[in-house]
């Protein structure tokens, strides 16, 4: 293979509507090879111009393959530019120094190995994967190791920098989605009518089909596109596609073209959506219809006017309307040869061409055979409906027109304009956007009626060829699925996988309904279409994720975690520490001395109002009439199926004014529970109710020093042991801080008080805490400590000791549950539990080896039975062994009885059921004091 | 994403809101059986076509309201702020299974005439 440097040896002189910028010349790198180009070339184009044909390897069988349609669903024409697999190399423009690769390839594009696949053809037919490769079932890494190779697409860097891909929410009162001459009438006409417009094209300019259309074309496009631009309502987005519509018209548009973002993923809530995207050419299904020189008449023509390149030397061109004969034309104009215009209008067909990489000949329906390089097709029209369909719309055949228009049945903020909607003039199309614009706007308005002109019906040639050159599906696939039994339109899709390619059916559905009628004896009408769903085009993954935001709560007194090197954990929204270094030592040092730990995501809901105690009585399990003011009660809630929903405490602070506290990761729920029976069951309770869980920072005081060091710091309160009992709540001064509200509980089983102070003041607090319990041994404790502690008490966490399917006596609530009080939620359920006595139940558990702390969740057997589960599990430094709570089942529920615990590792182990949850002090001595 | 038309805040996108669930009626705890509260618990109606549900905004005004609407189209029929859900049940109930239960002659009856 030469290494000299390519030349444009196909590119012509300058054409009236080109593109490209012959002042801005430069070199991009095509498989190792240097290739020239101009600015405004497509890698295809600019590749086309130096002669090259064969462009990439197909899916299955590694055909070479080339430009078809020259547009951005071209199916030939996917490469890897700079990194980026899967780029449209007919859309995409090139750049100076880019460095393009084939994809699917091996060992290069010109000789592919895997082209052997053509002749291992039978056993890769489609649904190979149901008949074939399926035993012996040891060889299936084998399997994959060899087809892993084989799959299509492009290659993915671990070391791809990541991009910046971004989100905007927009509310246009009209989104326009196609920029040909429609779609920009109708924007016009919608923004001069006072609307807001955005207007999408997916090519890099507007003006669609006009811009390689001839003088009077090229004409309107001035006027249009001068049009567009003199309207300041109307937004621009070029390179961008509207890849779905969605219920009440949210519409995702992906924007692409910016400098310094990747791609924008554009939510939109739009007033009406007019959908304008013309036409798009359909192939023909003939023989070697997938050779690199065989084009669609439209591809032609873009070669030519666009980028002023020569497609081929000599050309055969089948044409069945006015575009095909004026692409003839142009080849004519442009000195290629055309050494034959087959009229399929009057009976014209071209049955097979002959060429392994490129076209040699091809052999007409009248049995001559002509040489050339370049056989030109247009057969028809496909109408893209896919956004109407995705509005409701189902589409309606019309044999006349030998393609499917909109129906009828599109919702009314969603209105088709020009040659989606029918066939026109030029002018007749310009008029029709106006008259949808106009609409669009204001709502309502006349639009006139275009005609859906007549058109030769040709799918296919008398002999079989590819229907969907993305998956390598011929017409040949379609008919033996047929007769498999696949025989419905959305069973053939799936089962032979066509149309479910890069295109996604804009270029293969309409030929595969066409064969597969032929082959079941109906109609294309009687046969339909598959669904058409989003996206419309393809969207990144990172287009869909956006910037990725993860907002976190940070308590007040996050800056001294931080700087005494806390280590975080993620618990819900929040960061909180769960050690500074050594949770044992910090559990040691709570007994000992005394620790603080801030608790600031505790839920809090302030309630005030003569009601609350119903509202207590209806949402706890326990009674709350008769709680004084100055009291606190651990209450736990049930919903309605008796299933415990959430624990904490709640104090009665003053007259008609209480605080509830939740675990903070049911913060929010408790709160919407709450909210859902105060606003719909009872509206009659005069409860109001003030979330507060971030209004006040919350820090426990625990330790049998915690009373001495909160009386150096508070004022207003008596804090003796007669004065402020457990289970009671103050109000006061703490550090100078007016508001504060502190209760006496007790998680950790040591004397401890929890003090609330108002947010602003957290981090003040705390740190007067810390200078004044110097001498009194006072240490940080964090999350891990709090949790040892808790289970040395043998207290349960909601969540974690309980799951979805936990009603309250089997979390051993039975002291707390009051079934005569009357109604309150989950009072059904934990009744008829309690008559069933038999249930699950939340017990102690000591492993027989102290050494051993079996891992959470680690499964409680019976023989070949599950009859349990471990749910928390620590090394207590209290005790210096291993402690437990699991679930068992009722009958080994008694205290003594001996279980079987299996480790994840394999082991069993014994473990002891204890006659109490609490591993340590249960009697509670040491928090009463 | 659909629009749910929130009677404080207008038609927002259905992201702001929490779906609470088909309208229903609590039975009485004293006298319920099993079957009827576990009817209550886990059983709905879930048809296609109208029906009265509990929507909240949670990222919004933070109001439980009430509303019927189409399961099939997402046209919001009506919407309410006030009133509590039981009485809906009970229209729910009235509405039936789609069976004409008032009105009509017997089977068998003479046609009118003659």
């Amino acid at each position: 293979m030469s290494n000299e440097p390519r030349t444009a040896r196909c590119r012509l002189g300058p054409q009236p509507g080109e593109i490209i910028d012959r002042s801005k010349p430069f070199r991009f790198t095509w498989d190792g090879h240097t290739y020239p180009a101009f600015a405004g070339d497509t890698i295809a184009s600019a590749l086309a111009a130096a002669g090259e044909r064969v462009l990439s390897r197909s899916f299955k069988y590694h055909r070479p393959r080339g430009i078809l349609t020259a547009t951005f669903h071209d199916p030939g024409c996917m490469v890897q530019a700079d990194g980026e697999p899967n780029v449209r190399a007919a859309h995409r423009r090139v750049e100076a120094g880019m460095d393009v690769v084939p994809q699917n390839v091996w060992p290069s594009l010109r000789f592919d190995v895997r082209s052997a696949n053509q002749a291992v053809g039978r056993f890769l037919t489609p649904g190979f994967y149901y008949k074939t490769f399926i035993k012996p079932q040891r060889l299936w890494p084998v399997y994959q190791k060899v087809l892993k190779r084989f799959a299509a697409g492009g290659r993915l860097s671990a070391d791809s920098a990541h991009g910046y891909f971004d989100k905007r929410y927009a509310h246009p009162d009209v989104l326009v989605a196609g920029g040909g001459p429609a779609g920009m009438a109708a924007a016009i006409a919608a923004a001069e009518a006072g609307a807001s417009v955005m207007l999408v094209e997916e090519e890099y300019d507007l003006g669609g089909h006009l811009r390689w259309g001839g003088p009077d074309e090229l004409a309107t496009l001035v006027d249009l596109r001068a049009a567009v631009a003199a309207q300041p309502r109307i937004e621009v987005l070029t390179n961008s596609a509207v890849t779905g519509r969605y219920d009440h018209n949210w519409v995702a548009v992906v924007q692409r073209n910016l400098p310094d973002v990747e791609e924008r993923l554009i939510k939109a809530r739009v007033g009406t959506l007019v959908v304008a995207p013309g036409l798009i050419e359909r192939p023909y299904v003939f023989a070697g219809n997938d050779t690199p020189g065989v084009m669609l008449s439209t591809a032609v023509r873009r070669l030519i006017n666009l980028h002023a390149v020569r497609p081929g030397e000599r050309a055969v061109v089948l044409s069945a309307n006015p575009e095909g004969d004026a692409a003839a034309a142009e080849l004519e104009r442009v000195g290629v040869e055309v050494a034959a215009v087959v009229d399929a209008r009057h009976g014209g067909d071209v049955v097979r061409v002959r060429g392994g990489r490129s076209v040699d000949r091809v052999e007409l329906g009248d049995g001559s055979t002509v040489d050339c390089d370049l056989v030109v097709v247009a057969v028809g029209w496909t109408a893209p409906t896919a956004l109407l369909n995705m509005a409701g719309d189902r589409p309606v055949y019309r044999p006349a027109a030998a393609r499917f228009v909109p129906g009828s049945a599109s919702a009314a903020n969603v209105l088709a304009a020009g040659g989606l909607a029918g066939d026109g003039s030029l002018d007749e199309l310009v008029e029709h956007g106006r008259a949808v614009g106009r609409r669009a706007a204001h709502g309502e308005g006349p639009v006139p009626a275009l005609d859906v002109r007549d058109h030769p019906a040709l799918f296919r040639s008398s002999t079989h060829g590819m229907v969907d050159l993305s998956e390598d599906i011929s017409s040949k696939d379609i008919e033996a699925a047929a007769r498999e039994g696949y025989d419905s339109v959305e069973l053939v899709k799936r089962y032979t996988t066509v149309t479910m390619g890069a295109a996604q059916g804009k270029l293969e559905t309409v030929n595969a309904v066409a064969v597969l009628a032929g082959a079941t004896g109906r109609s294309i009408a009687e046969t339909g279409t598959t669904m058409w769903r989003p996206p419309y085009a393809p969207i990144t993954l990172g287009a869909l994720a956006g910037r990725m935001f993860e907002p976190v709560r940070h308590s007040p007194i996050q800056p001294w975690h931080q700087a005494r090197g806390a280590v975080p954990m993620v618990a819900g929204q929040w960061i909180r520490p769960d050690h500074y270094g050594d949770s044992l030592a910090e559990v040691r040092n709570v007994r000992k001395n005394v620790g603080i730990i801030d608790v600031t995501p505790l839920g809090k809901l302030d309630l005030r109002g003569p009601d609350v105690p119903k509202l207590l009585n209806l949402l706890y399990v326990n009674k709350w009439s008769k709680l004084d003011i100055g009291g606190v009660r651990y209450g736990v809630m049930c919903a309605e199926d008796g299933v415990v929903l959430d624990d904490g405490v709640t104090g009665h602070l003053g007259p008609d004014h209480y605080v509830m506290s939740t675990t903070s990761s049911g913060a929010a729920t408790v709160w919407e529970w709450v909210e859902n029976w105060l606003q719909t069951a009872h509206r009659d309770w005069q409860v109001h109710v003030t979330p507060v869980t971030t209004a006040f920072a919350s820090i426990n005081i625990a330790g049998p020093n915690s009373r001495e060091l909160l009386s150096r710091l508070t004022t207003g309160v008596d804090l003796s042991p007669e004065a402020f009992p457990y289970m009671n709540v103050r109000t006061g001064r703490v550090a100078g801080v007016e508001g504060c509200f502190m209760w006496r509980i007790g998680f950790t089983g040591e004397l401890s008080y929890e003090i609330h102070v108002p947010a602003g003041y957290g981090l003040h607090v705390w740190e007067a805490l810390v200078e004044q319990g110097a001498d009194l041994g006072v240490a940080p404790f964090g999350v891990e400590a709090q949790r040892i502690m808790r289970l040395e008490k043998g207290h349960a966490i909601v969540g974690q000791d309980t799951d979805g399917l936990t009603q309250g006596y089997s979390a051993a609530l039975d002291g707390l549950i009051k079934l005569d009080k009357g109604d309150f939620a989950g009072l059904t359920e934990l009744t008829w539990q309690h008559q069933r006595g038999e249930y699950p139940l939340l017990v102690g558990l000591q492993p027989n080896d102290g050494s051993v702390v079996p891992a959470e969740a680690s499964q409680i057997v019976e023989g070949s039975h599950i009859v349990g589960r471990i749910t928390s599990s620590r090394w207590s430094p209290t005790l210096g062994r291993s402690i437990c709570l699991g679930f068992v089942a009722p009958h080994l529920a008694e205290a003594g009885t001996v279980v079987i615990v299996a480790l994840p590792d394999g082991r069993r182990i014994g473990a002891t059921v204890r006659p109490e949850l609490a591993h340590f002090d249960p009697e509670g001595a040491r928090l009463r004091g | 994403m659909i629009l749910v038309p929130c009677p404080h805040c207008g038609p927002r996108n259905v992201a702001e809101f929490r779906h609470v669930g088909e309208a229903t009626a609590r039975p009485d705890p004293a006298t319920a059986t099993p079957e009827q509260w576990r009817e209550y618990l886990y059983l709905r109606r879930n048809p296609a076509g109208a029906t009265i549900e509990t929507w909240y905004h949670r990222a919004g005004c933070r109001t439980y309201f009430g509303a019927e609407r189409h399961t099939v189209t997402n046209e919001f029929l009506r919407t309410w702020l006030t009133g509590d859900v039981a009485p809906l049940a009970a229209a729910v109930a009235e509405m039936g299974e789609g069976v004409d239960a008032a009105g009509g002659p017997e089977p068998g009856a003479e046609a009118p005439g003659g």
